[in-house]
């Protein structure tokens, strides 16, 4: 009935698929490795006294990397202090109360958001809203860690919204009867019912968000003006600021490769490496906590 | 103050909220769109750039996004369609299981420069493909490779398991079900979720920062071992690294590269809503 | 290959002791009756166990050829699990220990070295709900015939009219062939996928409930399909109602919460229950 060249085809098939499945893994592991590669000799040339010094002059031997933490770090949580009240409450507009009609508006214009590359929101940062902050703040530049912040906000909202959006749907609509049962208004039974219950899925969207907006290059290096000074007083705010990504990408295509400078960008980007696979694990362990299901498969 | 006026005034901020997010989007493309047309015409599109960029076209550009495009889609589609059918319709509820998902779950989150970094590492230097369209293209694959597994995994597991018992149950093979009935069925699916990978790496710049883009390469490639410039560089270039730049060819270059991208969603919104009326189940 | 190798671990521990076992299997055997002389299918003391919960307690039971066998009882009583591993779509499921043995011509369909898809094309099988396939009533007739390796025209053709002639439903669709199935109505779509089950032309016909959405003169239609079909098939039925079962049963086993309580031939199981909650299940006492 079915001819043997069929059945070793078939197998053939099966076993590549299995293997691409499984490759998945071998992937990361390799980025992780050649990052080490790349990046690990560093330690051994630099004494660690001066990575965590505060000064990032690498043509002077000068690799104080804390500057650039900290500026990743500053940028990041403005940008989620700005995207998490904005994003959680379009979230709920959009699932809970929003007309149909609004609803068909809103939801392809943030998915479109989600597919502006990240160098023309730079673009745009750079042309139209760094001149007016710097209009508004009579500061010398317009380009300040508000300036990225707020161009990050918007790049990781749509991250932040489609996952809280999928957290609120997840709540049965039991909830929901319920609470309006009890005579609360549907405005109560949003916020002491629903988002309640929405919470570790909301928290899973703030995270994600998170290592959107702390793995944000070129969006970031063109409108934050990317001096690398310490974050630490209240006008950094409106001063220009240094993440680690933008070091990278405005440093990497001058060094020598195999160089100090070369090695200490490698080791900032297993820093963030491990950053944002930290962050992702957290993220994760939502989305594995609400995966499970068994059954035909 | 009554509940209902509380709640009235509640819904009204949680609209400002959602109007605060999409007014700024139809502003950036509004912005772009006005101030971009200026610069598009035939030349614009088709010529080299001249005179250091501040003249002429962005031909190349515009090219060698295409190719890098093409060479990501050739390397990340069986890859990520694959690693996809593995998940939904092979993988059981195994630690390996949950091994490939917490990767695919990393891959999504490390961030875009560090795709470059390692780009830069394993195929421009270790595997010698130097700066080139063929290292580029790799890295941009890795990087949309678990948008397009998880996409399509969601797919593949939309279709009703039930169509996977009946081609069992008529002698048919896991396999023989899955190119037959299940792979069709999610098959517009499929191709939203590689049109949407591959719409962010074509406007991706920093995975192909040190592996592929030429700063002013006013030629076409020859080979896969060759650089190229590419749209989102090109803009990068252009409105930060190079003084003196005409204005309207900055917003000319942007809008090229928004409509690229913009389109490539549209058309997968497209394919979404057409299917999804006409699908059987 | 999941499912298809590794699933349904044979002979494992379901913690009934041996011992009891064998007295089982002559108490079922005089219990039941009637063995049959060369049976089409042979179930011997077969348990079954989803996730270490036992669905089938020890069933030995024999389905004689060419004749309308029917599984009945209340749901829950392991029917269906039972149709499923006549053709081995339990595979599918994990977490899953199965031991006995089941006969097909007196071939261990369990051994390793049986061809499941084979087996399979052998014994078909009909659901509970008109399940067609994406695509048109020809497609879905020819999609198993096509699998097997058919590529003529002409054979897949009188396949296809044959089929359809012997579930009852050539007259309402030879015009309409490249239509899509799922423009046929409820009671023509099961009808489809009998059909599609008949093209591989096989020996046994299982069928799961599969009236239990349809009306009633739809459900007329597959009966008499189904007294047609029995001349040249073993059909195995699970009904939907016990006046289903009393109507269309040559042979006639009731099954209770993984027990095969009784298995008469003819009509006595309804007329004659030699089990008091066989007697309470076909009267109408409960279930």
């Amino acid at each position: 009935m079915h001819d043997t060249r069929g059945r070793w085809m078939e197998f053939a098939i099966e076993a590549l698929i299995r293997v691409l499945g499984i490759s998945t893994i071998g992937i990361v592991l390799l980025i992780f490795a050649f990052l080490l590669r790349e990046g690990l000799p560093v330690f051994f040339q630099v004494p660690l006294t001066n990575f965590l010094d505060v000064r990032w002059y690498p043509t002077f031997g000068m690799f104080g990397a804390l500057p650039l933490l900290l500026g990743s770090a500053f940028v990041t949580f403005t940008a989620i202090a700005i995207a998490l009240p904005l994003g959680v409450a379009t979230a709920v507009f959009v699932r809970e109360v929003a007309p149909n009609w609004a609803r068909e508006i809103l939801k392809p214009l943030i998915e479109v958001l989600a597919g502006i590359p990240s160098v023309v929101l730079g673009f745009f940062g750079m042309t139209f809203i760094a001149p007016r902050v710097r209009e508004i703040l009579g500061a010398p530049t317009g380009l300040t860690a508000f300036t990225g912040a707020l161009v990050l906000a918007y790049m990781s909202l749509p991250t932040i919204i489609s996952v809280a959006e999928d957290a609120l749907d997840a709540v049965p609509k039991s909830y929901r009867d319920a609470g309006l049962a009890i005579g609360a208004t549907q405005w109560q039974t949003i916020w002491r019912v629903v988002v309640p219950a929405a919470r570790s899925g909301i928290v899973t969207a703030v995270m994600l968000g998170m290592g959107r907006a702390i793995g944000e290059t070129m969006a970031v290096m063109m409108v934050t003006g990317n001096a690398a000074r310490m974050p630490l007083t209240l006008d950094s705010f409106f001063r220009p600021v240094r993440t680690m990504t933008a070091t990278i990408a405005a440093e990497m295509g001058e060094v020598a490769k195999g160089s100090v400078h070369y090695r200490a960008l490698f080791a900032i980007g297993i820093l963030l490496f491990v950053v944002t696979f930290f962050i992702n694990l957290t993220a994760a362990r939502a989305i594995f906590t609400k995966r499970r299901r068994g059954g035909l498969r | 103050m009554s509940r209902q006026q509380v709640q009235r005034i509640g819904f009204a901020l949680l609209a400002l909220a959602a109007i605060t997010v999409v007014l700024p989007i139809l502003l950036v493309i509004g912005n772009i769109v006005v101030r971009g047309l200026a610069a598009i015409n035939w030349e614009f599109l088709t010529a080299m750039p001249k005179n250091g960029m501040k003249a002429g076209g962005i031909f190349p550009a515009l090219v060698g996004t295409l190719l890098l495009t093409l060479g990501t889609a050739v390397v990340c589609i069986p890859m990520g369609v694959g690693g996809a059918i593995y998940l939904s319709e092979y993988a059981r509820d195994t630690w390996l299981t949950r091994a490939i998902r917490l990767a695919i779950v990393n891959l999504a989150g490390i961030p875009s420069i560090v795709y470059g970094l390692f780009g830069l590492g394993l195929f421009v230097l270790f595997l010698q493909f130097g700066t080139s369209i063929l290292a580029g293209s790799l890295t941009l694959a890795i990087m949309t490779l678990p948008v397009i597994i998880s996409t399509s995994e969601e797919a593949l597991r939309a279709v009703p398991m039930e169509f996977r018992t009946v081609s069992f149950s008529l002698g048919g093979t896991r396999w023989q079900g899955i190119r037959n009935i299940v792979l069709p069925q999610a098959l517009p699916g499929i191709i939203t979720g590689i049109i949407l990978g591959l719409l962010r790496a074509a406007g991706e710049t920093a995975p192909i920062l040190f592996t592929v883009a030429a700063f002013y390469l006013p030629r076409l490639p020859r080979s896969p071992f060759d650089q190229t410039m590419a749209l989102p560089y090109h803009l990068y270039v252009i409105s930060t690294q190079v003084p003196g730049m005409p204005e309207h060819i900055q917003y000319g270059t942007a809008l090229v590269l928004l409509a690229v991208v913009l389109s490539m969603n549209l058309v997968a919104t497209l394919i979404r809503s057409y299917f999804r009326r006409r699908r059987q189940w | 290959m999941r499912g298809d190798t590794k699933s349904g671990k044979r002979n494992t521990e379901l913690g009934i002791r041996n011992t009891e076992s064998e007295e089982r299997k002559t108490e079922n055997v005089m219990m039941s009756g009637e063995m049959v002389l060369n049976p089409k299918i042979r179930i011997e003391n077969v348990s079954y166990a989803y996730n270490g919960v036992l669905a089938l307690k020890d069933i030995t039971l024999d389905v004689p050829a060419c004749a309308i066998t029917v599984f009945l009882g209340p749901a829950g009583g392991g029917k269906t699990t039972l149709l499923r591993l006549i053709n081995r779509l339990n595979d599918l499921v994990e977490n899953t220990q199965m031991r006995g043995r089941i006969l097909l011509d007196g071939q261990d369909i369990y051994a390793p070295e049986v061809d499941v898809p084979s087996l399979r094309r052998r014994v078909g099988m009909v659901f509970a709900l008109p399940l067609p396939l994406p695509g048109t009533i020809r497609e879905n007739v020819l999609y198993g015939p096509k699998l097997a390796g058919i590529k003529e025209r002409t054979r897949l053709e009188e396949i296809l009219v044959r089929s359809l002639q012997q579930a009852a439903l050539w007259d309402e669709v030879k015009d309409r062939l490249d239509d899509p199935a799922n423009r046929l109505s409820g009671g023509q779509q099961q009808r489809l996928c009998i059909a599609r089950s008949l093209a591989l032309e096989p020996e046994v016909l299982l069928l799961d409930e599969p009236t239990s959405g349809l009306d009633p003169i739809s459900t007329a239609k597959v009966e008499e399909s189904l007294y047609q079909l029995k001349r040249s098939y073993t059909i195995v039925l699970v009904p939907h109602s016990v006046q289903q079962a009393a109507r269309v049963a040559d042979y006639a086993a009731f099954f209770l919460m993984g027990e095969l309580v009784e298995h008469q031939p003819g009509k006595a199981l309804f007329t004659a229950p030699r089990d008091k909650r066989t007697e309470d299940y076909v009267t109408g006492r409960f279930g």
